[in-house]
């Protein structure tokens, strides 16, 4: 059965450390709609994290924790709508829905990563799939980053609805994406790479009044 | 607009996260060679179309993306319940005022035991 298992999937490195040079979803906005210098009367920061390792963990919930847990140090949320995270804030987990959940980590650790979970799932009845190249992370921070939000999303950014530690799927602008609160002043959103640019652009325009700035 | 609870989520949100999906509760015919023409178009295409309680099935798209079960008054929109898959409405025609909650309890047990095995993720 094991061996047969094996075989089901084809895991293989889908950013080997070669020549062909990887670029975010965003590089064509950059140019185009262009990246607002950050300055002394910016209330709103935004800043990609490009090339991050992005796995969603499809199966049941004890099984996923236990081989997380032994392979990360630390288990998968099991409460809806939750966000944990390793102690230096690196790795993250996220619950997306009761049996999927969305595993971030430095760019390039994710293809060890899904080999040692792989190993450790065993016969597990579970799946694996690296999305790394179909999504993004950006961070807004500053004190009007809410209100940016509040523009945005017809989900409740109130820290009494949102606390820190939270991360939900909800609509955005015309599109949706999942938004997350990793710390008190900071927000993530992980975007769909084909929604990047709509998003980034959306997120530029209705900043433009707290005179966002993005960070290279 | 509704302000759905999804009982995957276990909080309430918009109802542009949600869509629709029909009528819920309608099962496949165990052996769909057995069944006659009649059965089998019925079961295909003909829909009840009550005024009062509805059960019907929704998903919710962006969110969860899992598919579960409102109740819902089709002549007051009133959203009455919201169940997941596999589970019994408290509310229904012949209980407008939600079956009693001794009822409730004898069949969310025997709903428990007929559906451990088809619980997702459990197999492992």
């Amino acid at each position: 059965m094991s061996e047969q298992t094996a075989n089901w999937f084809n895991l293989y490195d889908a950013r080997p450390d070669t020549e062909v040079p990887a670029e975010s979803p965003l590089a064509w906005s950059y140019q185009n709609s262009g990246r607002p210098s950050v300055s002394q009367r910016s209330r709103v920061v935004l800043r990609e994290r490009p090339m991050l390792g992005h796995l969603i963990l499809r199966g049941g919930a004890i099984v996923l924790d236990e081989a997380v847990r032994r392979v990360l140090g630390f288990g998968v949320p099991g409460r809806p709508n939750s966000l944990s995270q390793d102690e230096g804030g690196e790795r993250s987990i996220q619950w997306l829905s009761p049996d999927e959940w969305l595993l971030i980590v430095p760019g390039g650790e994710e293809f060890s990563l899904e080999s040692r979970l792989r190993e450790a799932l065993g016969d597990a009845h579970y799946a694996i799939v690296n999305v790394s190249g179909g999504q993004t992370l950006l961070e807004l921070e500053g004190d009007k980053a809410r209100e940016l939000l509040m523009k945005s999303t017809p989900y409740d950014v109130h820290p009494d609805a949102f606390p820190v530690g939270k991360g939900v799927t909800t609509v955005f602008a015309k599109s949706n994406l999942i938004l997350r609160r990793p710390t008190e002043t900071r927000w993530e959103l992980v975007l769909r790479r084909s929604f990047a640019d709509y998003c980034y652009r959306w997120i530029l325009d209705a900043g433009r009044e707290y005179a966002i700035g993005v960070e290279a | 607009m509704f302000h759905i609870y999804c009982p995957y989520c276990e909080e309430y949100r918009e109802e542009e996260e949600f869509h629709p999906k029909g009528q819920a509760h309608i099962a496949r015919p165990a052996d769909p060679e057995a069944c006659t023409d009649e059965q089998w178009g019925d079961y295909l295409f003909f829909r009840d179309n009550p005024r009062g309680i509805h059960h019907e099935l929704w998903v919710h798209a962006v969110g969860c993306r899992k598919f579960f079960n409102i109740t819902r008054n089709t002549v007051s929109y009133e959203i009455l319940e919201t169940y997941k898959m596999g589970e019994q409405p408290r509310f229904t025609a012949e209980y407008p005022e939600g079956k009693p909650d001794e009822q409730v309890a004898a069949e969310k047990v025997a709903a428990e035991a007929a559906g451990v095995e088809r619980q997702e993720g459990v197999k492992a």
